[in-house]
């Protein structure tokens, strides 16, 4: 068999030490009538079908490199990851490693992961950060729940704006199902457009936490400090689930006063791969960092008196405090969490500055070209970093069977999500498009301009 | 002893310490559109970020990786994490471009190879399990749990039995079981074991009625024992109308030869990363399916992939996204960890209803050798035939040698030592799975140093309290670690 070495006669010294006379011993314990089920599986292919197997599937995609041009984010951003990432990903010291728990012989994936830490503090401007939630969606809920345990369940209330990510919206109301928190702000679908400040008024004295977004869910930029100065009146939380990339740029969540800054890390160094693994980041103020989920890395010393690094706060961890614990948290999202060190180490200042700003330019190229269309305009006014929104003058489903047909992903449907935002399309651009890209974009769009 | 370290040496500078203002290790195209005016008001003052040139970062991260021990370094018996072997292609296949480079909210039409290879595996499961339905959504075992106890609170709340409260856990479980039902503000009951290992099945009994959501059962258990009175134990709490969850984390003893769906289990989560090969990348990413019996098909977190419209003999079918119509709601972002089920996939296609069975038979006759080769040395306290662990004492009568001295000693034979101090009902424990990829000749050597290290115990046990002494660094001191708290190497003051 394929991985596995033992040959028969190795397997019959085996059988010989341990006293049975075949493997088929071995299963005594199940019971006979549901042993050795005639399972219907295709026969096993050797390494080299599987891989013409595989190539074939992979070409039944249509891929945003080689075969569409895309403005599609909403969330999962296509953006250039130099080679010298994956070339640290593929060692097998990194990819094949366990959870750190042996401090004495995972000194790499320790120190990488409180590099990461240090990283994204940073880049937030906050005090301590975990070493990773699954993706930005389950982030946000952690966020949750960590200010349900601040409160110890005594603040009930959770305030979230519309214009947080669809999907990390529906993540939070599928985790607090049992907890008995009630959930507002997002109910006026009516008004998506409206200023994430709207919610301001929903803040009482029995709200844990405020959720919002930055750059949010369409792309618009906001200075929240006055926002978070409203939640803390009343004493309350307030996360920001932020884009990495936009903090190369923009004033950090941290300055604004935030509590907790969370939000999805594939940007840095991660691809597209439909979906996952991504990477959650999660960061917070050092005095919640006991009510925080996850794994934490801190520096120590070993009984040389060399530095060195190994997990701790562990005690708030389920296997220790099993039914008490903050979360069941378990893994996080290790080998991602190294790709985005890597990532954020090769750019350093001046590269994430100059990614950022190229997206920036560029996606206000794309705005100011498309607003010029007949029948296209921009859906709102305010500064946005490089995704924006832009109504059409025909129905989604038509332009984007249009755009397709001419190799291009035009965006994502707001009306998806936002009854109001019907034939409105959330675009993104990255230094990935060039402006010949956009300008074709912009040409394909005129034709559906016309009737 | 002439001088006191005051600072203490530095085996590998952190990334911050090796920046060099104005290196970079990357330069980016001029931008090929003019430029637009940022708004003053929101941008940042500083972006304090290390500099380096690439070469600096890869000679950091490579010399980092060799303070590592990994599965492609040596053998890794850490029990209930099932270390297996990651096969080479399985990585080439998750990076094919059609896969790497598909953003997840394509329209269908564009990604059918990645909603075939989905719907594929999600049948493949639900056949190795005896599942009726699978999501693949969930990013890891806990992540399955969590979603398999929502789908539990559901299915009792839509009938209308709101007084089921109360999970059964026993008490051999992995601790991420009770936290799992305690974020769904269950009430987490410990049902403990009998003395042959099993569940206790009069202590269940007495817990079984109206007020019980259902029992978590990981089977084979974390003893690696097969639950002599499964079926009982599962009609037990079916009779009182609980559900059974299946923790999957031991699915590596049973794949090809048992399906848990068969004998009654209701719902299972699956860990790609451990009975399907793929790698554990120092902590994640993992991968947690959820299989469910049929009666809780319609509560899978949505969207699954099916097909849209049927194919012909000509003509693929139209896979798509499918909405559960009782479904709990979404677990995470988009579709789960794509490139996980990829490696996934791969395994099994390679492996075929009979390799699969030879990776649980192999699994299970590498860890019964280990016991044979160890119980006459090390105490194991439920000796009888075990499946793809076994649990020994990691004490000897009259010594102070403890299960955390051997477990440092083993890495100065380069051995990764075996999981200690769990499961909690073992005194000292070492709990040990060997996995299928490991000869015969690993597995000796692995045992012969354990019968050293009983020896060293008691000759020399001061070598082993001050173990180990061949790795990078010694014994950190955790205390320091959790007083100081120092998580991070840059903070906003230094600014």
């Amino acid at each position: 068999m394929t991985y596995i070495p033992n040959t028969p006669r190795e397997q019959a010294e085996m059988l010989a030490t341990i006293g049975v006379s075949s493997i088929e011993e071995l299963f005594q314990d199940i019971p006979p009538r549901y042993r050795y089920p005639k399972l219907n599986l295709p026969p096993a292919l050797s390494e080299m079908e599987a891989a013409a197997e595989l190539k074939e599937l992979a070409e039944n995609n249509e891929n945003v490199r080689d075969h569409l041009i895309s403005f599609l984010g909403a969330g999962a951003y296509f953006h250039y990851i130099p080679a010298a990432v994956d070339h640290i990903l593929r060692r097998g010291e990194f990819y094949t490693a366990y959870t750190p728990y042996q401090p004495e012989i995972s000194q790499g994936t320790l120190q990488a992961i409180f590099e990461y830490q240090s990283l994204m503090c940073a880049l937030t401007g906050m005090e301590v950060s975990n070493a990773s939630h699954y993706d930005g969606a389950t982030a946000v809920a952690e966020a949750v729940n960590m200010a349900y345990a601040v409160f110890r369940g005594k603040r009930t209330r959770i305030v979230i704006s519309p214009s947080v990510h669809p999907q990390y919206r529906a993540v939070v109301r599928t985790y607090v199902q049992g907890m008995g928190l009630e959930l507002v702000g997002d109910e006026s679908e009516a008004n998506a457009l409206q200023s994430p400040f709207e919610i301001e008024s929903l803040i009482d004295p029995n709200t844990a936490l405020v959720i919002v977004q930055y750059p949010d869910f369409l792309g618009r930029l906001y200075d929240y400090t006055s926002l978070v100065q409203v939640a803390h009146a009343q004493g309350a939380l307030v996360c920001i689930a932020a884009n990495p990339t936009a903090l190369a740029l923009f004033k950090t969540p941290g300055e604004m006063g935030a509590d907790i800054v969370v939000g999805e890390a594939q940007p840095l160094g991660i691809p597209l791969s439909f979906g996952g693994p991504y990477l959650g980041y999660f960061t917070t103020r050092k005095q919640y960092v006991h009510k925080m989920a996850g794994r934490l890395v801190g520096e120590t010393v070993d009984q040389r008196g060399q530095r060195a690094y190994v997990l701790t706060l562990t005690a708030r961890e389920q296997h220790i405090k099993r039914e008490r614990a903050t979360s069941n948290i378990c893994t996080n999202q290790g080998l991602m969490a190294l790709a985005a060190a890597v990532y954020l180490s090769l750019l350093g200042k001046q590269g994430l500055r100059q990614v950022a700003e190229l997206c920036y330019h560029k996606a206000h190229y794309a705005a100011q070209r498309l607003s010029q269309i007949p029948g296209f305009s921009l859906a709102y006014r305010e500064p946005f970093f490089h995704e924006f929104a832009i109504r059409l003058p025909r129905p989604f489903e038509e332009v984007q069977h249009h755009l397709l047909e001419h190799g291009i992903l035009g965006g994502y449907h707001l009306g998806a999500d936002y009854p109001s935002l019907k034939d409105h399309l959330l675009i993104a651009v990255t230094e990935m498009n060039t402006r010949e890209e956009i300008d074709y974009f912009c040409e394909v769009l005129q034709e559906v301009s016309h009737d | 002893m002439t001088e006191t370290l005051t600072l203490p040496q530095v085996i590998e500078p952190t990334i911050f310490e090796l920046s060099s203002p104005g290196r970079t290790g990357v330069t980016f195209p001029e931008p090929d559109v003019p430029r637009s005016d940022l708004p003053a008001e929101l941008l940042r003052a500083d972006l304090p970020l290390p500099e380096l040139a690439e070469v600096d970062v890869i000679r950091h991260f490579m010399h980092l990786s060799h303070l590592n021990y990994s599965v492609d370094g040596g053998f890794y018996p850490l029990g209930s994490c099932t270390m297996k072997y990651n096969p080479k292609i399985n990585e080439d296949m998750a990076r094919l471009p059609g896969f790497l480079f598909t953003h997840p909210l394509q329209p269908i039409e564009t990604v059918q190879g990645s909603l075939a290879l989905m719907y594929t595996l999600q049948e493949w499961l639900k056949e190795i399990s005896g599942m009726a339905a699978v999501s693949l959504q969930p990013a890891a075992g806990a992540h399955g749990e969590l979603t398999g106890v929502l789908i539990m609170r559901a299915y009792h709340r839509d009938r209308g039995d709101h007084r089921r409260t109360k999970m059964l856990i026993p008490d051999s479980a992995h601790g991420t079981n009770p936290a799992s039902s305690g974020m769904v503000g269950l009430q987490v009951v410990q049902i403990p074991s009998d003395s042959r290992g099993n569940v206790d099945l009069n202590a269940l009994k007495a817990q079984c009625d109206e007020t019980v959501v259902g029992l978590m059962l990981t089977n084979p258990n974390t003893l690696g024992l097969f639950d002599e009175h499964l079926e009982e134990v599962i009609r037990t709490v079916h009779e009182c109308g609980g559900l059974v969850y299946g923790d999957g984390a031991n699915l590596n003893a049973l794949v090809g030869v048992m399906r848990p769906g068969d004998i009654g289990f209701d719902i299972l989560h699956f860990n790609l990363h451990k009975t399907f090969s793929t790698p554990h990348g120092g902590g994640g990413p993992g991968s947690g399916p959820v299989g469910v019996a049929a009666h809780l098909a319609d509560y899978l977190p949505s969207p699954i992939v099916g097909i849209i419209e049927e194919g012909t003999d000509d003509l693929a079918p139209l896979f798509g996204f499918i909405h559960p119509p009782r479904s709990i709601g979404r677990v995470k972002a988009f579709h789960g960890h794509f490139g996980v089920l990829v490696r996934a996939y791969t395994y099994i296609a390679m492996h075929g209803a009979e390799g699969l069975r030879a990776v649980a038979e192999n699994a299970v006759l590498n860890a019964n050798y280990l016991r044979a080769r160890l119980q006459d040395t090390y105490h194991i306290p439920y000796n009888r035939v075990c499946m793809h662990e076994f649990v020994a004492e990691g004490r000897f009568p009259g010594s102070d040698v403890r299960a955390l001295d051997i477990s440092k000693r083993l890495m100065d034979y380069d051995f990764h030592p075996p999981t200690n101090y769990f499961p909690l009902i073992v005194h000292e424990a070492l709990m040990i799975e060997p996995t299928e990829t490991e000869s015969k000749r690993t597995l000796d050597a692995f045992a012969d140093a354990m019968l050293r290290i009983a020896e060293e115990a008691r000759t020399q046990p001061e070598l082993l309290h001050e173990a180990p002494h061949r790795t990078p660094v010694g014994r950190v001191d955790e205390v320091k670690a959790a007083r100081d708290l120092v998580l991070c190497c840059w903070f906003p003051e230094n600014q």
